[in-house]
């Protein structure tokens, strides 16, 4: 289990799940050629859920929450984000974008923009927000996750903790409902895992609908409302964390899971 | 799992080591040598090798320079001078600079107006020799070509706003009117010419605006059509009653008399203006995901780099003129201007893909996860990146486009190549090549290291991932 999450009591007062559907999947399917690297996912989420996704490499868990912002086509099934649908038109995509937030593994911070321009660029080109007033936007969220006074270095003089923070201020600015978390935590050195996941977990205090591809299973045990496993581009089980980790249903979920605690 | 080695460990360090110097001889200029100049026996004979090329080269390039002539009118005055020794004959430079600089361009030669400005007075003076007309002869050459040497001038105020961001922006609005100002200065005629020219894109702008309301595609079809609409119909018939009610004109100068450094610095900088721009979208336009447009460009790119560049200048000098309805009389500079901007863009092209590819695939999703559409990603993300990350690429190319611009000489246009042969015509100068040559590569080289300090000032100035 993660020594991160020990130290760390939360406040569940805001986290809360509502009713209000937030991200509906249904009957999904996506290939890559033809490899077929999603096969009929189905998954609803409301508001307020905090879904953490596991799995082995290759089995899709990416790629799945890559279709929600649509950085991947699927090719049959529905997808409807904060009741838009996700087809080929380009506004419905744009729109889509704008709302849902997403964080990398390798944080994709713009090397040739200081961490200030980084933050206002997308709510002044897309929301078209004033530029002074996204800047103290930007400055509040810089705050938020504890390093505002690197608001003038340029993300290459920072290092991988803080540009990941940097990338989660990022999508914060653009006030985003959806948060989807691309394995953040994974290109970081250990040291600097806790910082990151303690601007998560702060986050998920909040309220807001976070999606999560990680391996750090003492977040998924701390923070999410459900744990859902994937195998080969299936969803094998899902439930809440404490069953999930107490009592696996499948083979599959048994092995991965001695697997990855097992040591 | 940690806590049981703390006890066991059988070393424990109490203090840090701070930082020392490092030991003398790991320094200095001797280690430097050693290090460099004499680690090895093949090392050490290159080394030698090395510094007896640069001594014979000096042996004999030395004396050239040492027994240089200044004052001589014709080479047989400089060969008397020289008696037999080796030496430069630098007086067809002073003879002639003017020519390799402006080549056959008119000179304003109103007596009263030169003498008025320079000092000199042509009428008294008793020629070549007389130190009042060598005065007129060195800096009066400004006055006599007024026209290009302003044109020069205004060419580095409007160039220094775009190379150096610490100028107000606002100067770039100079930039933007000076080909207009400069295409006037240059040919001459109506005023009105190159600002109707100008109007046009004026015109495409407020047709862009007003049409935007509509839509984004009636805007962009807009923008190309009313300027077409003006350029084509318009312009000519009301800057036809313009000029007639307001007549501001200098003499029309026709393009083969245009000549020297000056035709170079004209095809060059147009090229190396367009060239870029033109590249930019042909590597947009070969990633494209319409066929259609993928194919062309890529059609195009890989038909002009097939082909060698002296090819397109034939067709433009002599080919096109089939393909022309008879009668049109289709400006030869602008002939060649085209040809090298196309030939230079297709490479232009291959070396802006290059820095695309160099990108990392994140850039393009982060820019899309933000929900930044494909414009704006482009120009905001990906663009300033991937120029950056190709300058070197780019001034390459800008500097192979100002050289190549000495293959003109093939349809006959007068560069400072040309213009070394017909100095040579003259009786006086027959039989002198190296100087003249020179001092052609050392104006070259003048221009194409600029370049180079420039891409090298700004790649330095673009870094951003250290302090």
């Amino acid at each position: 289990m993660s020594e991160a999450m020990a130290d760390r009591k939360l406040d569940r007062s805001h986290m809360q799940v509502s009713d209000e559907v937030a991200i509906q999947i249904s009957n999904m399917n996506k290939w890559y050629g033809t490899f077929h690297v999603l096969r009929d996912i189905d998954l609803t989420v409301n508001r307020g859920e905090r879904i953490v996704i596991a799995g082995p490499s290759g089995s899709g868990k990416s790629t799945l929450i890559r279709c929600i912002n649509r950085l991947e086509e699927h090719q049959q099934g529905q997808i409807i984000v904060d009741g838009t649908e996700l087809t080929s038109d380009l506004k419905n995509i744009d729109k889509v974008r704008s709302e849902v937030g997403m964080v990398f593994q390798h944080f994709n911070l713009f090397p040739h923009l200081t961490i200030l321009e980084n933050l206002t660029l997308a709510p002044i080109w897309v929301r078209k927000t004033p530029k002074k007033e996204a800047e103290e936007v930007a400055m509040h969220y810089l705050n938020k996750v504890k390093i505002p006074e690197q608001a003038h270095k340029y993300p290459g003089m920072l290092s991988g903790g803080q540009q990941q923070r940097v990338a989660i201020a990022r999508s914060l600015c653009m006030k985003p409902r959806i948060m989807l978390f691309d394995e953040p935590t994974s290109a970081l050195d250990p040291e600097m895992i806790k910082e990151v996941l303690d601007t998560m977990i702060e986050l998920a205090e909040e309220g807001m609908t976070m999606l999560c591809v990680t391996h750090e299973m003492g977040f998924a045990q701390a923070v999410a409302n459900r744990v859902i496993f994937m195998d080969q581009g299936q969803i094998v089980e899902q439930n809440n964390p404490h069953d999930f980790f107490n009592n696996p249903q499948s083979e599959r979920t048994k092995l991965f899971l001695s697997q990855i605690l097992g040591h | 799992m940690s806590d049981t080695h703390s006890n066991t460990a059988a070393y424990v360090r109490d203090t840090m080591i701070p930082q020392k110097a490092p030991p003398t001889g790991q320094v200095g200029a001797v280690r430097w040598l050693t290090e460099n100049l004499f680690s090895g026996p093949v090392n050490t004979i290159l080394t030698l090798l090395g510094v007896a090329a640069v001594y014979f080269l000096f042996v004999h390039l030395g004396p050239w320079f040492q027994n240089s002539i200044w004052n001589a009118n014709s080479l047989a005055e400089c060969r008397e001078i020289l008696d037999g020794a080796s030496g430069a004959c630098w007086g067809v430079i002073k003879d002639r600079w003017h020519q390799l600089l402006f080549g056959f361009y008119p000179q304003y030669t109103d007596p009263a107006i030169i003498s008025a400005l320079t000092g000199v007075d042509l009428a008294t003076a008793k020629g070549w020799g007389d130190a009042s007309v060598e005065a007129e002869k060195g800096f009066g050459v400004v006055f006599r070509y007024w026209r290009p040497s302003l044109t020069f001038i205004l060419m580095v105020a409007a160039l220094v706003p775009v190379l150096f961001d610490a100028i107000p922006r606002k100067a770039l609005w100079f930039s933007a009117a000076f080909p207009f100002l400069a295409f006037w200065l240059l040919w001459g005629g109506s005023i009105w010419f190159p600002v109707f020219a100008m109007m046009g894109f004026a015109v495409g702008y407020i047709a862009f605006i007003a049409l935007q309301r509509i839509s984004s595609l009636a805007a962009t079809v807009g923008a190309v059509l009313a300027p077409v609409i003006w350029w084509f119909f318009l312009a000519e018939p009301i800057g036809d009653a313009v000029a007639s009610a307001i007549p501001i004109s200098l003499v029309p100068i026709q393009s083969h008399d245009f000549g020297g450094f000056m035709i170079s610095i004209i095809i060059g900088v147009t090229g190396i203006a367009l060239s870029l721009p033109i590249g930019i979208l042909l590597a947009l336009g070969r990633q494209s995901d319409m066929p259609l447009v993928k194919w062309i460009c890529v059609g195009f790119i890989e038909f002009i780099r097939g082909v060698p560049l002296i090819t397109l200048l034939f067709t433009a000098s002599l080919l096109l003129n089939y393909f022309l309805p008879p009668g049109t009389n289709f400006d030869i500079v602008l002939r060649v201007i085209i040809m090298v901007t196309l030939f230079a863009a297709a490479y232009m092209a291959e070396v802006i893909r290059g820095g695309f590819a160099a990108l990392p695939r994140g850039q393009y999703e982060a820019a899309d996860a933000l929900g930044l559409d494909y414009w704006k990603s482009q120009r905001l993300i990906l663009l300033p990146q991937v120029l950056k990350i190709s300058i070197p690429g780019i001034v390459n190319t800008f500097i192979g486009l100002f050289k190549d611009t000495t293959l003109v000489v093939f349809i006959g246009i007068l560069d400072p190549i040309g213009l070394s042969s017909a100095i040579r015509a003259d009786s006086n100068w027959n039989g002198i090549f190296m100087e003249l040559y020179a001092f052609i590569a050392l104006c070259f080289f003048i221009f194409c290291f600029g370049m180079s300090r420039y891409s090298q000032y700004l790649e330095g100035k673009l870094k951003t991932d250290h302090h």
